[in-house]
């Protein structure tokens, strides 16, 4: 069986008010794959989801990311967005008024929109929501609720699996998902991110703690340090960084690697 | 990264116009710019008014005449020249029409291009129009079915005619001639609006709604709205309002009086639309609005519900008296400047009665190089025992050349008084957008999005019909604001 990429990032470079935080990234990432991201603070982590998901503030100076045969690099966010690109986000922002559900029926009708499809009716649409609810746990109370609105910092990180799960990327990206949240929080997390596992999705899980892997099995599992993988293995790696820490790890791919920073 | 990749077609957007800002060709009537007391005389005896009327008018003009204009708003704008202002302008054909069928059919386009639902498809909506085009009042539908529920709705202008005993009663009460610059000169010159009479008991039957519209040049428009509910009765209103767009600056000075008997209720909602201006800030109407609502009797209640999106400026505090025990005013205001636009607006609750509430909910949204105000006054005299009074003032940020500018005023003379603020200001953050884009709206819908939802406590108050077309207004107001 022929692997399919889905993303393909070549020697991408990145800098942020004059200071480069990816320093020449390589990642492959095929229909199928889960790929866990591991590093440091500081070591490039979250630049690479906001930059991949089209976030403002960034300067690419070199490099590329081609996902689906299209150039990421210059698709405005909601392009992205529609292609199938879903970024989980660390901090969950609030739109206050704005309910939960207005907010997904529009973003769900925009992709439609975007495929040519016509809107979703609403019986159709209600029955989808209420279905992925259930799943990540949540009651049809919170559906209502406005975007993030006074939500917990579990309830927040629930509603963005809970929005992927509606919205079916064929990508996502999740960026300390598994950060603040209690053990019961994590494998529902952990258990709505399973589901949608499938041979034509992928996902990229970007974390610090390896302790999210033990509920979601990664296919492979990196290292990013200084802006760019220096190691990859599979998940075994997330154990080994667990014991050893991200120092011995990280000094020890670089005395092999002879990268000298 | 490149700036245009992120926002496709902002440009464009920015660059779309003003959606009502046609001229209709039509002959009009057109007094020579000036004021005067021949002029008074002149559009007295246009509207066949009776005598009290037209010296009512006449010492209003002479009191104006010791008036200086106001100017303690935060607005800025050139002096205006008010003899150079035409104070009459009517369509050339219309008066005395008995029927839709007689309106001059370019008139009836007009409307048409506005979405004033006008024909048939304002049975459909259940809605009553009465039509206010420069100044006079070019038709009210639905005269009949509101006839028999015992509703007076019909121009001021013919009320002044068949209902004297009416319009001398209640005329001037709440907003007298003195009462401040805009309303002298309007109680001077008003040449039309609506006046809508509810009996006792009568829930009326449909919304009614009136739609002005300004569209020779060089006119004011000054039109005189007074709504009567009696005792028990009950009564939803809306307005509407556009302009055509014209480089120089035109002026609306509006006087709406309200007067809630026992039991009462009248909910007042105004769709305020009227040319801005351009990006640079030429043209675009200047709106010196006085409303005011008296809640005569006990129990009764006055709601204000506004969404201001259009005037180069406006100046307007539609207000409550709670005069009534147990009597209730209310007041939720939502005000969009984009460009060069001013807006100082708010209200003012006068708690006289016992045990009187109000409630007021302002939600401020300033963008481009905008700059807008709320200013309110709570006023708990030492007869208002029990008197509360709850006051939440929002301003929402776009882009960083807007102001948001929040003058509370309070008087608390009763110690028993409870009387809370609480004012927010914010931006539409990057963050909220790029959030609403990662799911995959585009940038003027994440827009429409934030800001409805800052809207939506304001949006809930407008009648259904209506709620959907404020929403758009914003909207359309808003395009490109965001870069």
């Amino acid at each position: 069986m022929q692997a399919t990429p889905l993303l393909t990032i070549k020697d991408l470079r990145v800098t942020v008010a004059g200071r480069e935080i990816l320093t020449g990234m390589n990642l492959v990432v095929n229909a199928g794959e889960v790929h866990a991201i591991m590093g440091p603070n500081g070591s490039g982590k979250s630049t690479l989801a906001h930059v991949l998901a089209g976030r403002e503030g960034y300067t690419i100076t070199a490099g590329s990311a081609i996902f689906r045969d299209q150039d990421l690099l210059a698709m405005a966010p909601e392009e992205r967005a529609r292609a199938g690109l879903f970024l989980g986000f660390q901090y969950p922002v609030e739109v206050p008024g704005v309910s939960n559900v207005y907010l997904l029926r529009a973003a769900l009708n925009a992709r439609r929109k975007a495929r040519g499809e016509a809107e979703i009716d609403t019986a159709q649409f209600l029955r989808l929501v209420r279905e992925k609810a259930k799943l990540m746990q949540l009651n049809e109370s919170f559906l209502n609720r406005g975007v993030n609105e006074g939500f917990s910092g579990g309830e927040k990180k629930r509603n963005e699996i809970f929005q992927m799960a509606v919205l079916e990327p064929v990508l996502g990206i999740l960026d300390e998902t598994d950060s603040g949240l209690d053990i019961d929080a994590l494998k529902v997390v952990a258990n709505g991110v399973n589901s949608q596992r499938g041979p034509d999705r992928a996902f990229v899980l970007v974390t610090h703690y390896q302790r999210l892997l033990d509920y979601i099995q990664p296919d492979f599992v990196h290292v990013l340090a200084g802006g760019r993988i220096i190691r990859t293995g599979d998940k075994s790696l997330a154990l080994e960084l667990e014991a050893q820490g991200y120092d011995q790890t990280v000094a020890a791919a670089r005395n092999q690697s002879q990268i000298a920073r | 990264m490149d700036s245009k990749v992120q926002n496709p077609g902002l440009d464009e957007l920015v660059s779309r116009r003003y959606q009502h800002g046609f001229v209709t060709d039509i002959e009009s009537d057109t007094v020579a710019p000036g004021h005067s007391e021949d002029v008074i005389r002149f559009i007295s005896r246009k509207k066949e008014e009776p005598e009290f009327l037209l010296e009512w008018r006449l010492k209003a003009y002479r009191h104006w005449l010791t008036m200086r204009e106001p100017e303690w708003a935060r607005l800025h704008y050139p002096p205006i020249d008010y003899q150079d202002i035409s104070y009459y302008s009517a369509p050339k054909k219309t008066p005395g029409l008995k029927s839709l069928d007689e309106v001059d059919p370019k008139l009836l386009a007009t409307y048409e291009k506005l979405g004033v639902p006008l024909h048939e498809r304002a049975r459909l909506a259940g809605v009553a129009v009465d039509a206010v085009f420069d100044s006079v009042s070019v038709t009210t539908t639905f005269r009949d079915k509101l006839a028999a529920a015992g509703v007076i709705f019909c121009s001021f202008s013919e009320a002044a005619r068949e209902h004297p005993e009416l319009v001398r009663q209640y005329l001037g009460t709440v907003v007298p001639y003195r009462d401040n610059y805009f309303a002298a000169l309007n109680s001077a010159m008003f040449t039309d609006g609506s006046f809508v009479y509810i009996p006792k008991g009568v829930r009326c039957p449909m919304e009614l709604s009136t739609y002005f519209r300004i569209n020779q040049a060089k006119t004011g428009q000054f039109e005189r709205t007074l709504i009567i509910a009696e005792e028990g009765s009950h009564v939803s209103y809306l307005e509407g309002c556009t302009a055509p767009q014209r480089d120089e600056n035109q002026l609306h000075a509006a006087v709406v009086e309200l007067v809630a008997l026992k039991d009462a209720t009248i909910k007042y909602s105004t769709v305020q639309n009227w040319y801005p201006g351009d990006e640079n800030g030429v043209g675009g109407i200047y709106n010196f609005v006085t409303k005011r609502g008296d809640c005569r009797g006990a129990n009764s209640k006055i709601s204000w519900t506004q969404v201001e999106a259009g005037s180069a400026i406006t100046w307007k505090y539609p207000s409550c008296i709670l005069r009534g025990e147990n009597s209730v005013g209310e007041f939720y205001s939502v005000a969009v400047t984009n460009n060069l636009q001013q807006a100082d607006t708010g209200t003012k609750m006068i708690h006289i009665g016992r045990n009187t509430r109000s409630t007021i909910v302002s939600k401020g949204i300033a963008a481009g190089r905008s700059q807008s105000s709320y200013r309110g006054l709570v006023k708990v005299l030492p007869t208002a025992e029990g008197a509360r009074n709850f006051t939440q003032c929002d301003s929402l940020l776009m882009g960083s050349h807007s102001a948001a500018h929040t003058f509370p005023y309070m008087e608390i003379r009763h110690p028993g008084a409870i009387v809370e603020h609480e004012a927010t200001t914010s931006k539409i953050g990057d963050d909220q957008l790029f959030y609403c884009r990662q799911r995959g709206l585009s940038q003027e819908d994440a827009v429409n999005l934030i800001v409805n939802g800052f809207c939506k406590q304001v949006f809930r108050e407008l009648p259904m019909e209506f709620a959907v077309e404020a929403q758009n207004l914003l909207n359309v107001s808003l395009e490109g604001a965001v870069g």
